[in-house]
């Protein structure tokens, strides 16, 4: 077929047929994005007013040196032994609670899903309910959690254990079901359309792709727990978040940049985790 | 009977017609090649076969009974009875080779045996056995990203031939090996099917190779079946016609010492790709 005979319809296979619908996601992001910056008030050249630097500039100020002195690096230890024992407590359990939720919810171990065979509705009336459970559990914030369970445990890290373990293990849960649905199912499929039960198809042709995502996201959810337990800290909870909120009330700036140097290093560490795991799966 | 497809069509959920009117059946120990063109429904008939997908019409029978009237129980004991070798092999880069063929049996495992078995391999000696048939024996414990494509499609039968089933499928087996291997992969499956009395069904890619090994052709063109005949009555002529949409070269592996009947040797200008194609003026 010759190019001069058809010029109209060589033109338009040389078009992108998908531009048009891209040009319009890129419109209608604007348009939403636009009003929902007016809502949230968002005007950053505020930031670099004079009068506001100056404020700022006080303010921050206040935080230097760190403090060093004996007695508070003592407790400042101690509390950071509390957070890390939180943080790692509450992500274990939230582990142990959000393993079987996502190893119902995923559904490339579903084996009614293959031909569709029996039970098909009965398995997809599970998933909806496990979904439906993980949304509940990660839905209300941990530092809601940790309030309501002051209450019940009274002041101190136990609560804080709690909360992370409730919200953390709906977020784990879904994340894990993503990410074995997103890596490749077909050897999952395979062994189950050979006869293989759901955990060893697991075993056997999910999780050598995704070991390694699942352990980073874990250390990573670990390290947002490290954070998380500030805020908490705030609430009662104890551990470094209940000394931030001590010296933050008592304006004493060193304190404070001591224990966000405290976190900067508990940072680190994650990060040195996580790689460490990934290059052990890889 | 091992298998028995009475009238069988297949409409893929987004509305793609992948296979109608498709009668066929195979005694037990019965080996069989279905050839045709890409698209032909080659994949899906093994599907079906596999209880991997379920029929839009008519009805199927594998093993003697009806996989889509069972539990889901006796289904699952059902397909550990049918082995399938799929043209990418569906093994996880980061498993072993021992761990990929040893997965072969964990239709017939408990859970408890699975799970150990990834500590340590439960089944060493095994896995060295087929792995031997594929000339594999040396690479039992490496990694299987460190594999070539062929060896790992290798790994891929080695792990069906250690399920042992009695329904052996397979889905373009010997698609990235050369000539001599794809030979030698194929006697292994053949070996295999005569051992054990195991039903043997591939769809291959070289005409040549269906023509040598299996007693049974099976010809499939857009979804059906266009003929089922013994090996030696396949002509060049039904050949031709099978692939009439993918010009005048039949698909074959091009290697010497295999003749088809008929035909001219390959060599001797069947395999001289037409630089025009007819019809593209």
């Amino acid at each position: 077929m010759s190019a001069a005979l058809r010029p109209a319809l060589l033109d338009e296979a040389q078009h992108d047929p998908q531009a048009k619908a891209r040009l319009g996601a890129l419109l209608l992001a604007l348009v939403v994005l636009w009003p929902l910056a007016q809502l949230a008030e968002f005007r950053p050249w505020l930031l670099f007013d004079g009068a506001n630097l100056k404020v700022m500039g006080n303010f921050l100020a206040g935080f230097l040196p760190p403090a060093t002195n004996a007695e508070f690096l003592g407790l400042l230890l101690k509390a950071t032994l509390e957070t890390l024992a939180m943080a790692t407590a509450g992500i274990a359990l939230a582990f142990v609670l959000a393993l079987p939720l996502a190893f119902v919810m995923t559904q490339s171990l579903s084996v009614s899903r293959i031909g569709p065979g029996p039970g098909r509705w009965r398995s997809l009336a599970a998933r909806a309910a496990v979904r439906a459970l993980l949304t509940l559990l990660r839905a209300i914030p941990e530092v809601v959690w940790a309030l309501v369970l002051v209450r019940a445990l009274g002041l101190g890290p136990a609560a804080g254990v709690l909360a992370l373990a409730i919200t953390y293990g709906g977020m784990l849960g879904k994340v894990y079901a993503e990410i074995l649905e997103s890596s490749d199912t077909r050897p999952a499929r395979a062994l189950l359309e050979a006869g293989s039960g759901r955990i060893a198809a697991l075993c056997y042709g999910l999780l050598p792709a995704a070991a390694q995502e699942l352990a980073s996201y874990t250390v990573y959810r670990w390290e947002c727990a490290v954070r998380a337990s500030v805020v908490m800290g705030f609430v009662g909870a104890g551990g470094l978040g209940q000394l931030m909120d001590q010296s933050m009330k008592m304006l004493n700036g060193g304190e404070a940049s001591s224990i966000l140097l405290m976190f900067l290093a508990l940072v680190l560490l994650a990060d040195a985790l996580s790689a460490g795991l990934r290059k052990l799966l890889a | 009977m091992t298998f028995q497809l009475e009238r069988v069509g297949l409409v893929h959920p987004n509305g793609h017609r992948a296979l109608q009117g498709v009668t066929l059946m195979a005694a037990a120990g019965e080996r069989m090649a279905v050839i045709g063109p890409s698209g032909a429904g080659k994949t899906t008939l093994l599907r079906l076969l596999a209880c991997g997908l379920q029929p839009t019409e008519g009805r199927v029978g594998t093993l003697g009974a009806s996989p889509w009237q069972m539990s889901a129980r006796a289904l699952r004991q059902h397909r550990a009875r049918i082995g399938m070798v799929h043209q990418a092999p569906p093994i996880p880069p980061r498993l072993r080779v021992v761990t990929a063929v040893l997965a072969g049996r964990l239709g017939a495992w408990s859970t408890g045996r699975a799970l150990r078995s990834l500590l340590y391999p439960s089944d060493i000696q095994g896995a060295r056995d087929v792995l031997a048939r594929l000339d594999l024996a040396d690479r039992l414990f490496d990694r299987c990203d460190r594999l070539s494509g062929g060896q790992l499609q290798r790994v891929g039968i080695a792990r069906v031939l250690y399920q042992a089933p009695a329904l052996l499928l397979a889905d373009e087996p010997v698609s990235a090996l050369d000539p001599t291997l794809a030979d030698e992969a194929v006697r292994a499956l053949v070996a295999q099917s005569e051992a054990s009395g195991a039903t043997l069904v591939a769809s291959l890619h070289a005409v040549d190779l269906a023509l040598k090994w299996f007693p049974r052709i099976v010809g499939m063109r857009a979804g059906a079946v266009v003929f089922d005949a013994p090996a030696s009555e396949v002509t060049r002529a039904m050949l031709h016609e099978l692939y009439a949409t993918e010009g005048s070269v039949l698909p074959t592996q091009g290697h010497d010492g295999v003749a088809l009947p008929g035909l001219p040797a390959p060599g001797s200008g069947l395999n001289v790709v037409p630089l025009v194609r007819p019809g593209c003026r």
